[in-house]
Formats: C-alpha cells, sequence, structure tokens
C-alpha cells in the first residue's frame, strides 16, 4: 500500500523540530509499525539522509520501550503498543502523523526519542517493598487469596511505557503511580509502608513536574497494559486514609 | 587457511580447571565455599566500588544486592530504564523445587533434569548449587510481594514444562519475566534512593579496562551525548546477556548485543561453548524479508496445545478441515512419555524434519500447527483464556489470526545462548575481578537449557551466589588507585574513539542493517538447528568476507558527538561479525551431537543428538588469537560422579 508520513524531526533538546513529510510505497499490511519505519530508515540512509530515530527493543509489547503519538493517540489507533501496531490497521492513502509523547516532564532527546527518567524516580520514591535479600519467610508462609493475587497482577502489568502522561491533557502521571500503589498494596507483604508509599510517590510526581489528575480517563483508554482507571481511586483511598493518624506507620 | 593450525583454524592450548568448586559431597560444596571464602567487614564494604553491566534479572539483582550489603555499586546499562532489560520479555516461569505439589521433586532431581537436560555438557558443581538456591528466590519474589499465579486456597500454583515430570514452575500469566525483574528493578531502586548503586542509563560499554592483569574499570560511551566516559572501580560484573542477535532474527530484544563480553574476550577473558545455542520450537513464523525479530510463544502453552502437521505432503486445507486420522501429531507418536513437553532441541529438529518432510504448513511451508481445540473443549475458553490470554491476544495482534479458532502456527527461532564468558564455581572469568552472571556466562545450562532455568540462573547468581562469592575476591581490596592518565586508561579510551572514527569515516554504500541480516543468514545457514562438516567452513568463509567488506563498505550516518543509533548498531554488528566466525569454528571442532549442537554426521538411527563422551565430554574455552591470529582453544575436562552420562530419552 501507499503511504504518507508526516514524522516530528528535531536534531537535540535544544534545537526547534518539525513535521517532514515522507511518501512511502510498497508498505505491506503484515509489517508492524516500526518494520515501516525501519524500512524508511534503510531508504533513508540510502539517499544519505539521516534515519529517524526512535526507542524501540524488545518488540513484543513488554518492556515498554517504543512509544509515539500516531494522528494525536498516544499507540495509536489500536490499544497496543506501538511495536505491536501492524500496518493493516491503516488503509492504502492515508496520512499518518508521527510525534512523540508530549509532557514537559519527557523532554525530547531526538526526534521521537523522548526522557522518561521521572518514572524511576518514581519508582525510586517507594515503589517497592523493603525486604533485603536472604531475609525472606518461606514462600507459602503467608498464603494470599487469589483475588488479591489477581489484582495485584492487573496493576503490575503496567509496562511503563509513559502513554498515560502522553494522552492525558494535564501530562499527569497518575495511572503510573496509581498501578504500583494498587499492585502493592493488594498484597499483605505491602501493607508495612502502604501509607508511606503514597505520600513519597505523589511527592515525587508532583517533583517531576507532572500535572494533576482530573478523572478525565485518557489515560486507561490508551494503555496497552490495560491498566483499570480504578486504580487512580485506590490511590485517593490510600491517600486519604495515610492522613488518618492511626493508621499512619 | 594458515599452515601449522588445526582444521587450519585453531591452536590448542593449556587444559583449565575450575579451581573454586570444593571437592567432596555434591550437596556441602556450596556451604564449603560460603564459608572458605574471604569476608568483607560492613565498614570496609563503603569503601570498595563495583561496576555491573546490565539490569535484566541477574545485573539488577546482583546490583540491589550488592548495594544492600553496603557496596558502592554503579550500574550502566543502554536503555533508558533499568525496567527496560530482555528480562522483561519472558514469558513461561521459574523453576523451584519446593516440592508443593508432592510429586516427587527434589533438589536432586532438579540437578539431574537440568544436567540431562543439557545433554551432560554442564558442571555438576554448578549445576548442584542452582537447584539449592531455587527455592530462595522464590521466598525472596514473594516477598518483595511479586504476583505469582495462586490458587483459591491463596498458595502459590504451578506448571509443567518440557524434559520434566514434575509441576515445579512458577509462573505470573505470561508475563513471569516481567513480573519477576520488575521485583528485581524496584530493588534497584530502592538502593538508588538509599544512596548504595548510582544508574547510568542510555550508556553502553565499550571498553574493558585492564590494569595489572585485574578488571578495574571500563569505557563507556553516553549515547545521548556520544562522550567517552572513563568508571574505574575494584571490579566488574558483567550481566550483559546473550548473543542470540549474531543470527539477526531471533527472540531476543533489538538491542540485545555481544559487544560487553567480547570486548572482555579481547582483553583475555576465555570464551565457552559458543556453539551452544537454544533453538526454541514455538516461534511465530517469518512473514517477510522487512521481518526485524521473532516472537515466542511461551513453551508453557506445550501444556495444553497439540502440535501437529497434516500426514500427506502439501496438503493445504483448512486445518479444522482436516479430520483426525490424517493429522500426525508427531511428539506425541514419537515421544509417548513427553509428549509435546520434550526439551526445546528436540521440539525443534522434530519441526524441521517434518517441515523438510514437506509436511509443513503455512507460507514456504516453514511452520507446524500448535492446537488449542481439545484443551478448550476439555477446559473450556474461560480456562484457557486465564491461562494463557496474553499470549493468544499477542498472536493474533502479529498474525491477524484467532487462535482460538484456527490453530496456531509456529516454527523454531533462534533464542538463547548457553555459551558465554568462562567463570569458574566463583563466577568469576580467567581475568580477576572480572565476575560474568546471567545468560552472559556458560555454566550452568550445558548444551540445552531447560525451560523456566534462565530465569532461575539469572536470579541464583545474582541475589544468591555473586554476592556470596565476590567477597573473596574483594577482601583482597581496595585495589591501588587508578589514574585516569594511566597508560591502561588512555589505551582503552584511544581505541574506542578510533573505533567510533573508523564506522564514522567509512562512508560506504551499505547500511548497517544489511549487513546484520547478511550475517544472519550465514549463521542461520551454516550454524544453525544443523550443522556440517563442509557447511562450517564455508560459514567461516563467508562470515570472512563479509567482516571485510563491512570495514570497508559500512555506511553510518551522523555523528559521534550525539545520539546516533545506527553507530550504535554498527559497534555491535562489528562484534557479532568476530563472535560468528568464533561459533563456526567451535561448531566444527565439536565433532560429536550434544543438546542444541547437532552435527548431521553424529546422529542415533532414530535421528537423535549422538554424543561422544569419550572425545567431547569437556568445556571448549577459546582464547582470542588477537588481529588475525587463530583463536586458542584450552579444554576443561567435565566429570561426573554424582549422575550416570547416558543417551538421553524421552520416550
Amino acid at each position: 500500500m501507499k503511504i504518507t508520513l508526516k514524522i516530528w524531526r528535531q536534531k537535540n533538546a535544544t534545537n526547534p523540530g518539525r513535521l517532514v513529510t515522507y511518501e512511502r510505497d510498497g508498505v505491506s499490511a503484515d509489517m508492524s509499525f516500526l518494520e515501516m519505519l525501519d524500512v524508511l530508515n534503510e531508504d533513508l540512509t540510502t539517499q544519505g539522509e539521516e534515519p529517524v530515530a526512535f526507542d524501540h527493543d524488545c518488540r513484543e509489547g513488554i518492556c515498554g520501550s517504543c512509544g509515539v503519538v500516531i494522528d494525536g493517540v498516544a499507540h495509536g489507533p489500536q490499544r497496543t503498543t506501538t511495536c505491536q501496531l501492524h500496518m493493516r490497521s491503516f488503509a492504502d492513502g492515508d496520512t499518518i502523523t508521527v510525534e512523540p509523547w508530549r509532557a514537559d516532564p519527557f523532554p525530547v532527546i531526538k526526534d521521537l526519542v523522548v526522557n522518561r527518567g521521572a518514572f524511576d524516580r518514581i519508582i525510586a520514591a517507594g515503589g517497592f517493598v523493603s525486604v533485603n535479600t536472604g531475609s525472606a519467610p518461606e514462600a507459602h508462609a503467608t498464603p494470599v487469596p487469589k483475588v488479591d493475587a489477581d489484582r495485584a497482577f492487573e496493576a503490575a502489568a503496567c509496562i511503563g511505557c509513559g502513554a498515560c502522561v502522553a494522552a492525558c491533557p494535564n501530562a499527569s502521571a497518575m495511572l503510573f503511580t496509581a498501578a504500583k500503589i494498587t499492585h502493592l498494596g493488594a498484597l499483605p507483604q505491602g501493607q508495612p509502608e502502604r501509607a508511606a508509599r503514597v505520600v513519597s510517590m505523589l511527592d515525587q510526581q508532583d517533583a517531576e513536574g507532572f500535572g494533576g489528575c482530573t478523572n478525565i480517563g485518557e489515560c486507561a483508554a490508551v494503555c496497552p497494559a490495560g491498566v483499570p482507571l480504578e486504580t487512580i481511586s485506590q490511590l485517593n483511598f490510600d491517600l486519604r486514609r495515610s492522613m488518618t493518624p492511626s493508621r499512619r506507620h | 587457511m594458515v599452515d601449522g593450525l588445526i582444521d587450519g583454524l585453531y591452536r590448542d592450548g593449556e587444559p583449565i580447571a575450575d579451581t573454586k568448586a570444593p571437592a567432596g559431597p555434591l550437596a556441602e560444596r556450596w556451604s564449603t565455599r560460603v564459608f572458605t571464602g574471604h569476608l568483607v567487614n560492613p565498614a570496609n564494604r563503603r569503601k570498595l566500588k563495583i561496576i555491573v553491566i546490565g539490569t535484566g534479572l541477574a545485573g539488577a539483582s546482583a546490583g540491589a544486592t550488592l548495594g544492600e550489603a553496603g557496596y558502592q555499586v554503579t550500574s550502566f546499562f543502554f536503555q533508558d530504564s533499568p525496567r527496560r532489560a530482555h528480562s522483561i520479555a519472558a514469558q513461561g516461569g521459574i523453576n523451584a523445587s519446593k516440592n508443593y505439589r508432592n510429586d516427587g521433586d527434589s533438589t536432586h532431581r532438579l540437578f539431574y533434569d537440568t544436567v540431562k537436560g543439557g545433554d551432560f555438557r554442564s558442571r555438576e558443581s554448578n549445576v548442584y548449587r542452582l537447584a539449592e538456591v531455587s527455592g530462595n528466590i522464590i521466598d525472596q519474589c514473594v516477598a518483595q510481594g511479586i504476583p505469582f499465579a495462586r490458587e483459591y486456597g491463596g498458595l502459590l500454583d504451578n506448571r509443567s514444562f518440557g524434559g520434566v515430570q514434575v509441576s515445579r514452575t512458577f509462573y505470573a500469566r505470561g508475563q513471569t519475566g516481567q513480573q519477576l525483574l520488575l521485583g528485581a528493578y524496584q530493588a534497584l531502586e530502592r538502593q538508588v534512593a538509599a544512596g548504595t548503586v548510582t544508574t547510568h542509563n542510555r550508556h553502553e560499554m565499550l571498553e574493558l579496562v585492564v590494569v595489572d592483569g585485574r578488571a578495574r574499570g571500563v569505557i563507556v560511551r553516553d549515547l545521548v551525548t556520544g562522550e567517552i566516559e572513563t568508571h574505574l572501580a575494584d571490579a566488574v560484573v558483567l550481566a550483559s546477556g546473550g548473543y542470540s542477535n549474531v543470527f539477526y532474527l531471533s527472540t531476543n530484544a533489538m538491542g540485545c548485543n555481544v559487544t560487553a563480553s567480547w570486548r572482555a574476550h579481547r582483553q583475555g577473558a576465555l570464551f565457552a561453548n559458543p556453539c551452544f545455542t537454544q533453538i526454541h520450537p514455538t516461534c511465530i513464523p517469518v512473514s517477510g524479508e522487512y521481518q526485524s525479530k521473532l516472537t515466542l510463544m511461551s513453551e508453557s502453552l506445550r501444556n495444553d496445545g497439540r502440535i501437529w502437521v497434516p500426514l500427506a505432503q502439501g496438503d493445504t486445507r483448512d486445518p479444522r478441515d482436516i479430520p483426525a486420522d490424517e493429522r500426525d501429531y508427531y511428539l506425541e507418536r514419537a515421544y509417548p512419555a513427553f509428549g509435546n513437553l520434550v526439551p526445546r532441541d528436540i521440539a525443534s529438529r522434530a519441526a524441521k524434519r517434518v517441515c523438510d518432510e514437506g509436511r509443513g504448513v503455512g507460507p514456504g511451508g516453514l511452520g507446524v500447527y500448535l492446537d488449542f481445540a481439545d484443551a478448550i473443549e476439555r477446559l473450556g475458553r474461560d480456562a484457557v483464556v486465564a491461562k494463557y490470554g496474553n499470549l493468544f491476544d499477542m498472536y493474533r495482534q502479529i498474525t491477524g489470526e484467532d487462535p482460538y479458532q484456527v490453530p496456531m502456527r509456529i516454527y523454531p527461532a533462534v533464542h538463547y545462548t548457553m555459551g558465554g564468558l568462562w567463570v569458574d564455581y566463583d563466577l568469576q572469568s580467567t581475568i580477576p575481578g572480572l565476575f560474568v552472571v546471567g545468560e552472559a556466562n556458560f555454566s550452568d545450562h550445558g548444551a540445552n537449557r531447560l525451560g523456566a532455568s534462565a530465569l532461575m540462573q539469572g536470579l541464583a547468581d545474582g541475589y544468591f551466589v555473586l554476592p556470596n562469592t565476590i567477597t573473596d575476591y574483594l577482601s583482597a581490596g581496595p585495589f591501588a588507585t587508578v589514574g585516569a592518565d594511566h597508560p591502561a586508561v588512555v589505551e582503552a579510551v584511544t581505541s574506542v574513539q578510533d573505533r567510533i572514527q573508523a564506522l564514522l569515516s567509512t562512508r560506504g554504500t551499505r547500511s548497517v542493517d544489511s549487513f546484520h541480516k547478511e550475517l544472519g543468514h550465514i549463521m542461520w545457514e551454516h550454524c544453525g538447528m544443523e550443522r556440517t562438516e563442509d557447511g562450517l567452513l564455508e560459514g567461516i568463509e563467508k562470515i570472512r568476507a563479509l567482516r571485510r567488506e563491512f570495514w570497508s563498505d559500512v555506511r553510518v550516518l551522523g555523528e559521534a558527538g550525539e545520539l546516533n543509533q545506527a553507530l550504535e548498531r554498527a559497534g555491535r554488528v562489528a562484534d557479532f561479525l568476530e563472535l560468528g566466525e568464533l561459533m563456526c569454528i567451535d561448531a566444527l571442532h565439536r565433532r560429536e551431537s550434544c543438546g542444541g549442537h547437532f552435527r548431521a554426521e553424529s546422529q542415533t538411527e532414530d535421528g537423535e543428538a549422538l554424543r561422544n563422551d569419550d572425545e567431547f565430554a569437556y568445556v571448549a574455552a577459546w582464547q582470542w588469537g588477537g588481529g588475525d591470529g587463530a583463536p586458542v582453544l584450552h579444554k576443561e575436562a567435565l566429570h561426573y560422579e554424582n549422575i550416570e552420562l547416558k543417551q538421553r530419552s524421552y520416550k
């Protein structure tokens, strides 16, 4: 098929970027979106033009490296990662606009590559259970009801791609943070630090410059891992509870 | 070919031995080693610096644990976050001999299954230790809040994997690697907050610094600014993963590479069993020339899916229209005891065989069916969704076909490399102070890794083994301060800069990827699922020619002082072009079949791998020959005192 690409090109963090148009022919419907970009880059290299920089690694939808805004939607028309999007989702003759994640806490490094280091710092602020290697009790010492384990898993499936931030009109990272709060809060192992965790992770989220959550729900609508919006309610529940002195640890 | 060399390719060197594993009863060796190794007291740990390369299961768990112990840890990785490392993509599960199922499992059985599965080419001491700590890994991960699958009683669920007859695999749907890695990543980030670990994202190791015979640091490139940086330490830990991407198409992530290991090899670390590569039987088949990677469908699918091809050649009917008596469930037929759950090497070759017979399905006849119709009828669709839902979704996303309706098509693909840098029982390479953990080392899987054992090994190395063995080396430190102006450092920095300049200044006509693809074709054709004397010799000639062409005709655009993804790939492909040749030489010299290494000249009447224990019961540890020099082979003899060497049988 034939398509027209409009791709954001930006040499580095300080240069202004712009959309550049590339006409493509012979695109196969079975190609992944990133394979389509690979072929473009091969052709650009042949023509002596620098290839388009984009983040990607596993190409299985799990590492969370890839992610671009396609026609205004984070990861494009399917609710999946960019690497799992295939060209069969587009029609012959389509014009496709490709941009990086847009959010102040995710500054552009080059072309479609952004810096998502803020997510690591939010995790470092409390997204863990404090248990040193070697100090764990026997795995079966604490049974966990299956419903709790399943609920924890559902939230823990977050791949940290940042689509939630890119989709949010406020550039809020609430779904990302709430996923970790919900995952650890649903399990007995996460209880001792539950109150402190929600406060410190939210403080870090604010310090990074992410916007506030106004319950719009664009985040969950584009989340390729299917993290549910109700995790944000859980976060708010935990936050309120952490303010009750008797529950504070 | 040069005169005076064996097969015109290599030289024999002195034998090598693992001097760190204690003698005595198998079950006591690990505790003996931990007790006899020197310790470092907590106050002195603060003065010791350790560099860790890579943040997969082994690197993240090692970094976190060493940080908790109080060392100064610096971690480097080429991705933008430690959580992206390719361990994240492991699907099926992690083995542990908890015997929660009361089905006869034990440390000894996990040890036995792993040595047998590796076709008797791994060390007894190492594998026993792996089995011994397997239960601690599960305890640790549960305590971290990893949401493993559970039963309604609240206890952990298990499933079966290939090559075993017990249920010992713990899992988190089809995303076990993701959950385990996030646990290790969170432990690492906790140490970042505590100030014991410093992370450097988007940094790639391009050289090892060796001073007075000890590994003392690394030269890295900041991938965003292009700056070449020197980092010095008391010890260096490589946790940089495997080298499947030498085949271009593999199930590895696009960035996986051998560069850190290969640079260490060129500095003197021996590279062991490079030809031991694993071809995974259940991957989504190739769809076109533009294909960039292959996607694995977890081995756990073989618990309930049935593998078959049509009985007749060239049968192009819709699979649902082929009646049962015109189907060949070839694994169930040939291996009744293990059925669809035979080890990976056997399942892969069986698939190749039926396709070679003209009974393959899908485009080019390169595929077999993995059929869930019976499982859906027996268990109900909901149960199948609960167990495998994400894998089915992934399959549908990639192929556009619905596996709930039509059988999946699968074909073998390169997945894992058992070979890697040679290490002793302490996980120390032949360069003092250079330790190697996880897939990057060679130690535990012999000639074939069993399913759900990679996660076990990565975390065993990082959480429990390395932190207990590295102390023996570090107890002699801190070592004399090395300045940035030390000749060894200056030489390392200069060689990195020269190489980058060479890649950028060639300005030839061919892209990096075109070379990588061509190398991949050569490796798959000549050093893939089936290897022959003539094929390997031809492969070596082709690789040498391609390498010459690469250095005279590669085209890398852009500059050194910026984010330049083509330049990153060029450096990796240059190293793959050297590794590929060593893999072929190793495969050529090992004139036997074992595990994933199948020499067509050495097979049983049934077409199974035929070992030659009299001549080849050893680890082949290769020394870099230098320049155009030939590699030197050092043999480490393998001794089996607790397991009887015999022909593997899964019938």
